[in-house]
């Protein structure tokens, strides 16, 4: 898409790259493939080709690969001890999945003529949405009834107890809602950015080689929020696990 | 609504609604200018707290990001 509107000049709308497009004219049975599940299918062909071809002959002295593997693997399962204790790496392969998928589809999405699966509130939604239910369902089998007292503040004034119990309460509602458009919203407004500005080279004539060089500035901090948003999401979804284990 | 007049409407509260996304920004680098601030007086304990760091950008990012759904509803969804 990115293509496209460099050829099309200034028509091509920011928003179009985010169109869902099915890639052939008749359905594969009740399977309609669009854009949108090429690039998931192809995040995850990435992630198997990253994380298991190259763990099949894991030796002791890591090869390039593994090393890498290895690196991202080692990376989160601190993350998910140091947030949620040893008893918390019962979710680690759950929160590892959800990281892997997330950063490889918000880096994929960045390739020119790609499509960022992420900056759909319908995938972040439901990754947002599965979060929510796991977490609620495992704090009401940890704790049966008494995981209600996550929104009753005990430390809090007796008069105050019922506002915070409201606050609480909508704040908990409201997380998988900011956790998916927060990711979501990134992917999108960043993306759109480049967008805007790649419509300004060929207006701009000779002088297009000013925004060209901001391009490479903002594509540097894409890369950089590609990471962090996956990031965020994971540690995120540690934190409300954290809640659930734990409450406060 | 007339098109025209409706249209203008739904732009313009867009635009406003994204007014929101300042607030985003004050949040993010009080917490990001805060973390640097400690950081900078007590090296040491700096690398503990990052992901506090990160958890604090997300809170505060998220209301931002409410307001810009709003703009993005008032575009497509009015």
């Amino acid at each position: 898409m990115a293509g496209e509107a460099e050829a099309g000049g200034i028509n091509a709308h920011p928003m179009d790259q985010f169109v869902v497009k099915p890639l052939f004219e008749d359905a594969l049975g009740p399977l309609t493939v669009t854009n949108s599940t090429l690039w998931m299918a192809i995040g995850v062909a990435i992630a198997v080709g990253l994380f298991v071809l190259p763990m099949r002959g894991a030796q002791l002295v890591p090869t390039r690969m593994q090393s890498v593997a290895e690196l991202l693997y080692g990376f989160i399962r601190k993350m998910t001890t140091d947030v949620l204790g040893e008893e918390g790496l019962k979710f680690f392969p759950y929160i590892f999945t959800l990281f892997v998928f997330i950063l490889i589809s918000n880096i994929a999405g960045l390739i020119p003529a790609s499509f960022t699966v992420t900056s759909h509130i319908a995938v972040t939604g439901v990754m947002a949405l599965m979060v929510f239910f796991t977490v609620t369902l495992i704090g009401f089998m940890r704790h049966g009834a008494h995981f209600v007292s996550l929104f009753w503040v005990d430390s809090a004034p007796a008069a105050l107890r019922p506002i915070l119990f409201l606050i609480e309460l909508i704040s908990y509602f409201v997380r998988p809602l900011s956790h998916s458009v927060r990711l979501a919203g990134n992917m999108m407004a960043g993306h759109a950015v480049l967008k805007v500005f790649a419509a300004f080279v060929p207006a701009m004539g000779v002088a297009g080689l000013i925004p060209i060089a901001a391009m490479t500035g903002i594509f540097a901090l894409e890369l950089l929020v590609a990471v962090v948003q996956a990031y965020i999401f994971t540690i995120l979804t540690c934190v409300y696990l954290n809640d659930a284990l734990h409450m406060h | 609504m007339e098109g025209d007049i409706g249209n203008m409407g739904q732009y313009i509260g867009a635009g406003l609604a994204t007014i929101g996304l300042g607030g985003a920004g004050i949040g993010v680098g009080h917490v990001a200018g805060n973390y640097l601030a400690g950081a900078l007086r007590n090296p040491a304990a700096a690398a503990e707290q990052q992901a506090t760091l990160f958890i604090g950008i997300a809170f505060a990012e998220a209301l931002g990001i409410f307001s810009f759904l709003v703009a993005l509803l008032l575009l497509f969804a009015v």
